[in-house]
Formats: C-alpha cells, structure tokens, sequence
C-alpha cells in the first residue's frame, strides 16, 4: 500500500511538474473532444461488456471445478491457523517476505531494474538539459585555471599621463 | 448472503481493475489531442494491470505476481520519465504538444 502511494504520488508529481512547464491552453486541447466522444464511449463500452461478461463467466465456473490442490492445501493451512494470527511470527508479514524472495532469487532482476531506472534518469536528463546563450554561469574549470600571467597586468605609468 | 457480499475477494479486485482499464481506454480515445492525458492513460492501464497481478498473487498465495508488480512499476517509472523528457524537448522545439503537430516525419 505504502509503495502504490509512494509510487503514485512521485509519478503525479513528475505530470505535474511537466504540465506547468508547458503552459497550454486548454481551449485547444477541448476542440475534438465532441468529434471523438461517440467512438471512444462505443469502444470503452464493448471492452467493459467483454471484461464483465469474462469475470461473470469465472464466477460460474471456476469455483465448481478443482481448484488446483496446492491452493485446497494453503486453505486447509489457513484454517487450521486461524487463530487471530497468534501463530504467526514477526518476520511473517509481506514485506518480509517479499524482501526474502526479491533479494534472493530474484536479485539479477532486481538489479536490471535499477540499471533501467538508472538509463531512464540519464536519458530524462541528457534529453532536457540545455545550454543557453548569454547566461553568466560559473565555469569552475576556467576559475581554477586562471594563472598569475593570465589575469594581473603591471603597466608602469609615467607620472602626468594616463594609461 | 450478506457476508459473502461484505467479504473482499478476487472477483472484486478484478472487477476494479476492469473498471480502472475502461476508463484508461476512454481516456486514450477521448484526449486525442493531448499527449500528456495519453500518457496518464497508459499509466492507469499498468496500475490497472499491477491490482490484477497482486490480486492473483494474493489469492494463490504465490509472491511471484508481486514481485512481477515492482518490475512493472520500474518499467512504468521509466517510461514516464523518458516520455515526458522527450515531450519536453519536444515542446522547446516547435512550441506545442498536440499530437496533429507531430507530422514532421510526413515530410
């Protein structure tokens, strides 16, 4: 739960961000909406008939047939334990035991993830990141570049003239 | 009767799910013309997906369609990322994001 709204919350955030960013006008966006409205309503509308007519099926079928035995076994588990959860320890909650599985067998998986995440974050950046003209910015390797010779200049003056 | 009805079981989640996928297809059929609502359209449509994997995975008692869930995510994270990157850069190019614009490629 925790992680959905986590998760949530970031990726709203991130089309929040970009909708300010682009300040459009939403008087354009609402032009073809009548135009598209029919189309749209008749297609939701046979995927929604389709969706509901297979878990109405489901619900007629699959209680009746088995029910495969290891789900029977765990149901049996389940009631033989159910005594208000006292027999379970407190390592016995979902994110331990999703810890256990994720880092252990499926740890190759889980570092593909962060190496895809990881291109995701340096395409998003080398993708928006940009040089502008006539901005004065601090260019550090130029600061520390700079020598004695290169920045000081001793001019002798004669007295009674300027430079 | 009454329990049976209180009770949350699978049928209910995947009917949510359902519910959660049609709309995400409204959304892509009626926003036509904006890049952005398409895009959150596609994010429902994985939510809509992940609530049947942990739904599965519940009701089987297996923690594989969990898991299967946070690689979605990642993959989800991912995409949103690059694809509002490229629409940003998209709109400092040409100055607007509507989908009729992008027919640069028509030549």
């Amino acid at each position: 739960m925790l992680l959905v709204i986590v998760y949530v919350g970031a990726v709203a955030v991130l089309f929040l961000f970009v909708v300010m960013m682009l300040n459009i006008k939403t008087a354009t966006l609402k032009k073809g909406f009548q135009a598209y409205l029919p189309a749209g309503l008749i297609f939701a509308a046979v995927l929604a008939l389709e969706l509901g007519a297979i878990i109405i099926h489901k619900n007629n079928e699959v209680p009746k047939q088995e029910i495969s035995s290891a789900i029977e076994e765990a149901a049996k588990g389940m009631a033989k334990d159910n005594d208000g959860g006292k027999h379970l320890k407190k390592t016995d909650t979902n994110a331990h035991k999703i810890g256990e599985v994720l880092y252990t067998d499926y740890i190759l998986f889980f570092q593909i993830c962060g190496l895809v995440l990881f291109v995701a974050m340096i395409g998003a950046i080398v993708l928006t990141l940009r040089q502008r003209e006539g901005v004065r910015k601090q260019n550090i390797s130029r600061q520390n570049s700079r020598t004695r010779a290169d920045s000081i200049e001793v001019v002798k003056v004669e007295a009674g003239k300027g430079i | 009767m009454k329990e049976n009805i209180l009770n949350i079981g699978l049928n209910h989640y995947l009917i949510l799910a359902a519910i959660l996928f049609v709309i995400a297809v409204c959304g892509i059929f009626l926003a036509r013309k904006n890049i952005i609502n398409i895009m959150m359209s596609i994010e429902v449509m994985l939510l809509a997906v992940n609530i049947n994997f942990v739904a599965f995975s519940s009701y089987t008692g297996d923690l594989k369609g969990q898991i299967f869930t946070f690689f979605i995510l990642t993959v989800a994270a991912a995409e949103a990322a690059i694809g509002l990157a490229i629409l940003v850069c998209y709109y400092r190019n040409r100055g607007s994001i509507e989908v009729e614009d992008i027919s640069t490629l028509k030549g």
